[in-house]
C-alpha cells in the first residue's frame, strides 16, 4: 500500500473514531481518548529513535514538557491558536534533543542515554526554578468554554489535534519504514561500524532521528496545560510518560509503526481501568512490572509473538 | 613511475595505550594491482585496514587515496570515495535479509555518489546479481542468523562489492573454506580485478595469496618486513621466520 | 573580607566531605559499568532501597543506620548476583544489552521507585544518629560529623574493595574480566561466575550507600533520580574502572556543587551534575584517569 492510500486510510479512519465520539456525546470519552491518542503519539516518536535506529532515549519527560512549558509561555504572552502552539513546542523540543544529541551521539549508545536521563532531571530543575512559568507551584492555563471550528466543548477540539498529530506521526513513522531512511536507520540499529563501512552517513542520520523523535514528543506536550488547566513540574515531568513511551512500543513491538499502536492501546486503557478500579500509584508498578517483564521474556513484544505463530503455522 | 598510487599510506603508526600496533608503515597500491597481504596473527593487519577505512584513527602518518588525503575523514565518506572492505569476523545487518543488506550500500554508496546511481526498480536485480556471483541467490530473502559462517563471509564480501568501489580490501575471507570454495572466491577476486577493482587480499591461505598476488607484502609486530615479487617474497630469510616457518 | 574567606573555606570542605560520600554513591557504577560494561541506570533505586531499610533498622528498631547497612549486605549481595543471572540469561547471552538490557534496568528503576512509593508514600524520611547533629571545630573550619562520618565510611568502603581487587584471586579475576574474559577462561576461572560476584558486589555497596545518604540527607522516592546524572558523570569523569579516579571525580563534584549550593542555592545542584556529565563526554570521555 502507497503512502498516499495509507494517509488516506488514516484520516477516514481518524473522521470515523471521531465522529463516534462525537455520536456517544460523553466527556469521559474524549478525557480518557485523549490519552491514548497522546501515548499513541509519544510511544510512536519514541520508536522512531529506540525501535528503528536502537537509541534509548530516557529524557521523554524533557521533550514532552518542554513543548507543554513553552504553550505555558506562549499562552502568558500571546493569543495563538494551539496548533502553531504545537509547531512551537515541537520546535523547542527538537533543538534540545539535536543539542543534547550533537554533544553525545558520537559516543556509545548507553553515554547517549544516560545523558538522556540526566536532561530530564535538569529541565525539570530549570523549569521549577523558573517563576515567569510558575515554578513549582504551578501555572493556571483557562480552557476556553467552546471549541473553535467545529463547537461543542472545548476538549473535543483537543481529541481532534491530538488525532490530527497521530494521524502524522503514524504516516511518518511508516513512511520511514519503508523508506531509504528507514534501511539506514535499521543499518544503524543493527550495526553502527558496518553501516559506516557500506556508507551509511551514521552521526547525521541519529541526529535527524533524535531531533524527529523529541520534536514530536515536544508536539504532544503542547496541548497539556490545555487539557489539565494546571500544570505544575511534578505531573508535567510525571515518570509515567516516561516508562509508558518505553514500555508500550517494547510490549507492542519495536519492528514497525503498529507495535507501539498496540502498545499504547492495550496500555492505555488496562491503565485507565486500573486507575479506576485500583489505584494510580499500583497502576504504574503494573506497567513497570509488564515492562520488565516482557523485556526478558517476549523482546519482539506483542507483534513479534504474532509474526512467530504465523511463521509456525 | 607512470601513474599516482590509487592508494597511499605514508609513516602510518597507531597505538592502543601503550602498545603500538603499527609502526611507520609505508604502502603504495597502484591502480588495478593484486596486492597479498600477510603476516601472523596479530600482526596489525586489521588494523591497518581500520585505518585505511576510517573505522580507527591512526594518531601519526597521513593516508592518501586517489591523489586525496583522506585523514579525518570519515568511514562512510572514505566508502562512497571508493575504498570498500569485508571484515573479518563478519558484521551483517541482523534484522535484514541477504538481498536487504546488500540495498544498504547500494542507497547509501553507490546512489550517494554524484552522476546516475542505480534507479529503484533495479535494485533488487541488482542484488540478486550480486547474490548468485558469491553463490547465495537461492537464500536472498533469508536472515544472516540462517547462514553459516562461510556463507556470512561470502555475503561480507558481497557488500563490499555492492558499494562499487575502485579499492576492495578482502579481510581474511577464505578462512575455513573448502579447496573449491577457496578457487570460487579467488576467481571472483579476479574477475572483479579484470573489470577495474584493485584488491587487497589479506589472508592466511598461502596457495590463494600466491594465486592471486602480483605483489606481496608481509606485516609483522606492527612492521613491514617484505614489499615486492611473492616468490622472492617467500624465501626472504626474515619472512620464513616469523612467518612461513612456523 | 574574613567572612567569605570563612564561608569558602567550609564550602570547598562541605564539597569535599560530600565528595567521599560521592565516591560511595559511585564505587557501585565504577564496577558495574566499569569494569563489567553493564549500563546499571537503577543503583541510585538500589541506594535508596538502602537508605529505607536502614530507616526501618532506624526508626523501628533503633538501630545505627550504618549498623543496619551492613547487617544488609550480604542479602544485597544476592540481590545483585540475582540480578545478574538474568540480566546475563536474557540479554548479555542474546546480544541485546543495549535496547533491551537499558529498558530492563529502567524498569527496575521504575519498579522500585514507585514500590517505595506504594509501601512508604511520598513523605521525607530521616534517621536519629548520635553523631547527627554535632560538629567539629578546628579554628575556622567547621567539620559537621553529619557529614564527615559518611565520607569516612565511605572511603573506607572504597578503600577495603581497592584492597580486594588488587589482592585476591577472584578481585584480580573481576579486574581480568573487564579486559580479557577469554584469557580469564583459559585461566580456569570462569568469566560469568566472575561477572556475577563483581555485580553482587556492585549491589552490595548500595547498601551501605543508602545508609550514609539518609544520614546526609532526608530521601523519599525521587530522590534517586538525581543521583543518576551524578553517578555516571563521575564515573566518567574518573575514568571507566578507576577506583582512584573515581574519589577524585567525586570530591571534584561535591566542591561544585558545595559552590553552587552556597553561592546561588541549592536546586541548581542536579544541573551541576549534567552539566558536569556533558562537558566531559565532549572534551575527555575516558576520563581523567581512565584507560
Amino acid at each position: 500500500m502507497g503512502a498516499g492510500k495509507f494517509f488516506g486510510l488514516l484520516l477516514v479512519a481518524a473522521a470515523v473514531v471521531f465522529g463516534v465520539a462525537r455520536w456517544i456525546d460523553n466527556g469521559y470519552v474524549f478525557f480518557a481518548g485523549y490519552v491514548v491518542l497522546q501515548y499513541i503519539v509519544l510511544a510512536t516518536a519514541w520508536n522512531i529513535l529506540g525501535g528503528y535506529t536502537g537509541y534509548v532515549n530516557f529524557g521523554i519527560g524533557a521533550f514532552f514538557a518542554l513543548g507543554a512549558y513553552s504553550t505555558v509561555v506562549l499562552h502568558k504572552l500571546t493569543s495563538l491558536p494551539i496548533p502553531v502552539m504545537m509547531l512551537v513546542g515541537g520546535l523547542a523540543a527538537g533543538i534540545v534533543g539535536l543539542g543534547t544529541g550533537y554533544l553525545t551521539l558520537r559516543l556509545r549508545g548507553a553515554f547517549f542515554s544516560i545523558a538522556t536521563l540526566a536532561l530530564a532531571v535538569v529541565v525539570q530543575t530549570l523549569i521549577t526554578n523558573w517563576d515567569f512559568v510558575g515554578g513549582s507551584r504551578g501555572a493556571y492555563v483557562l480552557r476556553p468554554r467552546v471549541a473553535p471550528l467545529i463547537g461543542g466543548d472545548y476538549i473535543q477540539y483537543l481529541f481532534l489535534l491530538m488525532l490530527g498529530l497521530m494521524v502524522v506521526i503514524l504516516a511518518v513513522a511508516r513512511g520511514i519504514e519503508r523508506s531509504r531512511l528507514g534501511y539506514g536507520f535499521a543499518a544503524i540499529r543493527d550495526d553502527e561500524g558496518a553501516a559506516e563501512a557500506s556508507g551509511v552517513p551514521t552521526l547525521r542520520l541519529k541526529l535527524f532521528a533524535t531531533a524527529l523523535s523529541g520534536g514530536f514528543m515536544g508536539m504532544a506536550g503542547a496541548p497539556l496545560p490545555y487539557y489539565v488547566t494546571y500544570l505544575d513540574p511534578a505531573s508535567g515531568f510525571s515518570l509515567s510518560y516516561a516508562v509508558n513511551s518505553i514500555a508500550m512500543p517494547l510490549i507492542g513491538g519495536t519492528a514497525t509503526w503498529l507495535g507501539p499502536v498496540i502498545g499504547a492501546v492495550l496500555l492505555g486503557t488496562l491503565q485507565q481501568v486500573i486507575s479506576v478500579t485500583i489505584s494510580s500509584a499500583v497502576n504504574l508498578l503494573i506497567v513497570g512490572l509488564m515492562l520488565v517483564g516482557f523485556v526478558i521474556v517476549a523482546p519482539n513484544g506483542i507483534m513479534g509473538l504474532l509474526q512467530a505463530r504465523k511463521g509456525r503455522r | 613511475m607512470n601513474a599516482a598510487p590509487l592508494l597511499r599510506v605514508e609513516n602510518l603508526g597507531k597505538r592502543f595505550g601503550g602498545f603500538v600496533a603499527l609502526d611507520a608503515i609505508h604502502l603504495d597500491v597502484a591502480q588495478g594491482e593484486r596486492l597479498g597481504l600477510i603476516g601472523p596473527n596479530g600482526s596489525g593487519k586489521s588494523t591497518l585496514v581500520n585505518c585505511i577505512c576510517g573505522t580507527l584513527r591512526n594518531e601519526s602518518g597521513r593516508v592518501h587515496f586517489s591523489g586525496a588525503p583522506i585523514d579525518g575523514l570519515a568511514a562512510h565518506e572514505r566508502t562512497r570515495l571508493g575504498l570498500a572492505r569485508s571484515f573479518q569476523l563478519p558484521r551483517p545487518f541482523a534484522t535484514l535479509s541477504l538481498a536487504e543488506n546488500l540495498r544498504i550500500p547500494i542507497l547509501y554508496t553507490v546512489n550517494a555518489r554524484p552522476g546516475a546511481g542505480v534507479p529503484a526498480r533495479e535494485i533488487e536485480a541488482r542484488c540478486a546479481d550480486l547474490l548468485s556471483q558469491v553463490g547465495l541467490a537461492d537464500k536472498a530473502t533469508q536472515l544472516p542468523r540462517d547462514l553459516t559462517q562461510i556463507e556470512m563471509r561470502k555475503l561480507e564480501l558481497a557488500r563490499a562489492m555492492a558499494a562499487q568501489p575502485k579499492l576492495l580490501i578482502s579481510d581474511e575471507a577464505m578462512a575455513g573454506l573448502s579447496h573449491n570454495e577457496v578457487d570460487e572466491i579467488i576467481s571472483l577476486l579476479i574477475r572483479l580485478n579484470a573489470q577495474g577493482v584493485t584488491v587487497i587480499m589479506i589472508e592466511h591461505i598461502m596457495r590463494a595469496v600466491m594465486e592471486f598476488s602480483q605483489r606481496l607484502v608481509v606485516l609483522v609486530a606492527g612492521r613491514k618486513i617484505a614489499d615486492g615479487d611473492p616468490r622472492e617474497v617467500v624465501r626472504d630469510p626474515e619472512v620464513v621466520r616469523a612467518y612461513l616457518g612456523e | 573580607m574574613a567572612v567569605s574567606l570563612d564561608l569558602l573555606m567550609n564550602a570547598v570542605i562541605s564539597g569535599i566531605l560530600l565528595g567521599g560520600f560521592y565516591a560511595a554513591v559511585s564505587i557501585g557504577v565504577s564496577i558495574s559499568f566499569g569494569m563489567l560494561d553493564i549500563v546499571n541506570i537503577a543503583h541510585p533505586a538500589f541506594i535508596l532501597l538502602g537508605s529505607y531499610i536502614a530507616y526501618i533498622g532506624n526508626s523501628v528498631l533503633g538501630v545505627d543506620p550504618i549498623l543496619a547497612s551492613l547487617i544488609m549486605l550480604p542479602a544485597f549481595y544476592l540481590l545483585g548476583t540475582g540480578i545478574y543471572q538474568v540480566y546475563f540469561l536474557a540479554f548479555e547471552r542474546r546480544g541485546d544489552e543495549s535496547l533491551r538490557g537499558l529498558a530492563f534496568f529502567f524498569g527496575l528503576l521504575f519498579i522500585t521507585e514507585v514500590g517505595l512509593v506504594l509501601i512508604f508514600g511520598v513523605d521525607y524520611r530521616m534517621v536519629e544518629a548520635s553523631y547527627v547533629g554535632t560538629s567539629l571545630h578546628f579554628g575556622l573550619f567547621d567539620l559537621p560529623l553529619r557529614l564527615l562520618v559518611p565520607c569516612v565510611v565511605s572511603l573506607a568502603m572504597v578503600g577495603l574493595l581497592q584492597i580486594f581487587l588488587a589482592r585476591t584471586f577472584i578481585g584480580r579475576a573481576i579486574q581480568a574480566v573487564a579486559q580479557d574474559a577469554l584469557a580469564l577462561r583459559l585461566m580456569a576461572a570462569d568469566p560469568t561466575r566472575i561477572k556475577r560476584i563483581a555485580f553482587g558486589l556492585s549491589i552490595a555497596t548500595a547498601s551501605v550507600a543508602g545508609a550514609i545518604l539518609i544520614l546526609i540527607q532526608p530521601v523519599e522516592p525521587s530522590v534517586g533520580r538525581d543521583y543518576i546524572g551524578r553517578v555516571f558523570a563521575i564515573c566518567v569523569l574518573g575514568g571507566l574502572g578507576s577506583f582512584a579516579g573515581t574519589v577524585i571525580a567525586a570530591m571534584t563534584l561535591g566542591v561544585m556543587e558545595s559552590f553552587t549550593s552556597t553561592f546561588f542555592g541549592p536546586s541548581w545542584s542536579p544541573a551541576v551534575a549534567f552539566g558536569f556529565l556533558l562537558v566531559t563526554l565532549a572534551v575527555r570521555p575516558t576520563g581523567i584517569l581512565g584507560r
